[in-house]
């Protein structure tokens, strides 16, 4: 790996991400509009905007990475352009990095905006730090891009790997505890859960507002960093200089 | 200074069940432009990415520089073209040159003198996407030039441009080839031929004419290369 080029990557990316205002607004605004859905939708019963708030804020960057990761990857490799950076001294880390530093870099911003929403305007109640819960968004957008980069190796166009979405995020947000807390899951569904990176990002952000105790939250934060590590390296093994 | 900059012997590809490249074998020296002219379909595009490494083989060797194709020590030496515009469509060419370049580890200064290369000086701070396919195709080129390469493989790179700039660009192509490095060129436009210090004509996988574009002409009897071609398919085909 090399920073240079590592560096190189991500504020490319960034570049793309700024050049294209409606993605950008929409990667930055639509969070905090669904936050405000939310939000209204339970305005009379506050408990439960508490309830599934966090889970939404663990949600957003995960879905919305992993979407905009597999198109922009795929796009990358029918270009022509990962062929010719492949050609280069580019290492196939340095490729992936990049990127999940730039998606990082977008969570960062996309997460702080929603958890300033959620806790100054639409009192989200958080006993735990406020900055960890952009901490926990930010692993969870690096997780949502890798499975993204992941997934884009097995897609050959655009529409396919839209739909590796409901494939394998929306049974995710299903088993991730938010519709049913995972202890009352049948035994089957509750293991899957264990397995499954984003029940951990769920259960840190609900951790968060709970209590002060951030042991747990570091804990969580630190397996669905772990999971993104190994879908960066599944992603890596996925990335050929030579192709057929 | 090792002459030969690319050998290959005895290479094979085969793609989906069939044989793309049928054991080709040449060598290329340096200081010359070399064509690859063919048909579509032929092939041309399988070899160049042969010699880049970044094609399976399925046997035979492919070496540039003496090292195996695609070896790391090659990559910031090879410049390369593929034939579909491969720069970012969301970023203007200067952004598009300075991230290869970044890539590359080459002085951002060497990023004006591509672009002025290939003409786009007018167009440096236009995104990609609102330039013409022509003009596409001369940032991607523009690329390749980053870092003074000295293989530069192109496939196809005069497609559709104004014969101005056609001609310039091969003018540009024997500079760099008169500076010490190899330049290899496909196209499908048998015209451009007369360009190319050697020729090597390329059908179903098989190169069946490799010389200067002038002796293909006397030894096949023909006034020009379309003929040749001609004469050289049609003379295979009373052989067998």
């Amino acid at each position: 790996m090399n920073p240079r080029i590592t560096f190189a990557v991500a504020t490319r990316v960034l570049t793309q991400v700024r050049r294209d205002h409606r993605t950008a607004a929409m990667l930055l605004v639509l969070p905090c509009l669904l936050m405000t859905l939310l939000w209204w939708m339970f305005e009379e019963s506050g408990a439960v905007f508490d309830r599934l708030g966090p889970g939404l804020l663990a949600m957003f960057p995960f879905i919305i990475m992993f979407l905009v990761t597999s198109v922009t990857t795929l796009r990358e490799r029918s270009s022509g352009t990962l062929e010719r950076l492949l050609a280069m001294p580019m290492g196939k880390l340095d490729f992936l990095v990049g990127y999940a530093i730039a998606f990082g870099v977008v969570a960062a911003v996309q997460s702080a905006l929603a958890v300033a929403l959620s806790v100054g305007l639409l009192d989200l109640d958080v006993q735990g730090p406020v900055w960890l819960l952009t901490v926990v968004a930010i692993a969870d957008a690096v997780l949502g891009s890798a499975l993204g980069l992941f997934v884009s190796a097995f897609a050959t166009t655009e529409f396919q790997a839209v739909q590796f979405m409901p494939a394998f995020v929306v049974p995710q947000i299903l088993l991730c505890g938010l519709f049913v807390p995972r202890d009352q899951m049948p035994t089957v569904l509750e293991k899957i859960s264990d397995v499954l990176p984003l029940s951990y990002a769920t259960d840190a952000m609900q951790t968060l507002t709970r209590t002060a105790a951030t042991g747990d939250v570091w804990q969580d934060v630190l397996v669905v960093a772990a999971f993104a590590i190994a879908a960066l390296g599944l992603g890596a093994a996925t990335l050929r200089r030579r192709t057929p | 200074m090792m002459k030969n900059a690319v050998e290959v012997a005895d290479l094979v590809v085969r793609r989906g069940g069939r044989e793309v490249l049928r054991s080709i074998g040449f060598t290329i020296e340096r200081g010359s432009v070399t064509g690859l002219l063919g048909p579509s379909g032929c092939g041309k595009s399988t070899l160049m990415r042969s010699l880049v490494g970044v094609q399976q083989l399925t046997s035979g060797t492919v070496k540039a520089f003496g090292e195996e194709a695609g070896a790391k020590a090659l990559r910031s030496r090879i410049g390369y073209v593929t034939q579909a515009a491969s720069v970012y469509d969301d970023l203007t060419v200067t952004e598009n040159l300075n991230f290869f370049a970044k890539v590359l580890g080459v002085n951002k200064g060497e990023v004006a003198e591509a672009i002025d290369a290939v003409d786009l000086r007018s167009h440096a701070d236009v995104v990609v996407g609102q330039l013409s396919g022509g003009q596409r195709s001369r940032a991607s080129l523009a690329v390749a030039l980053l870092g003074d390469p000295d293989l530069l493989v192109l496939d196809e790179p005069t497609v559709g441009l104004d014969p101005v700039l056609r001609r310039d660009l091969w003018e540009l192509f024997h500079r760099i080839a008169a500076r010490g490095a190899a330049v290899f060129v496909s196209s499908h436009v048998m015209d451009e031929a007369d360009r190319c210090d050697r020729l090597m004509l390329m059908r179903d996988g098989v190169i069946i004419a490799d010389d200067t574009p002038l002796r293909i002409c006397e030894k096949t009897r023909t006034d020009d290369i379309e003929s040749a071609f001609l004469a050289l398919v049609e003379g295979a085909g009373d052989q067998s």
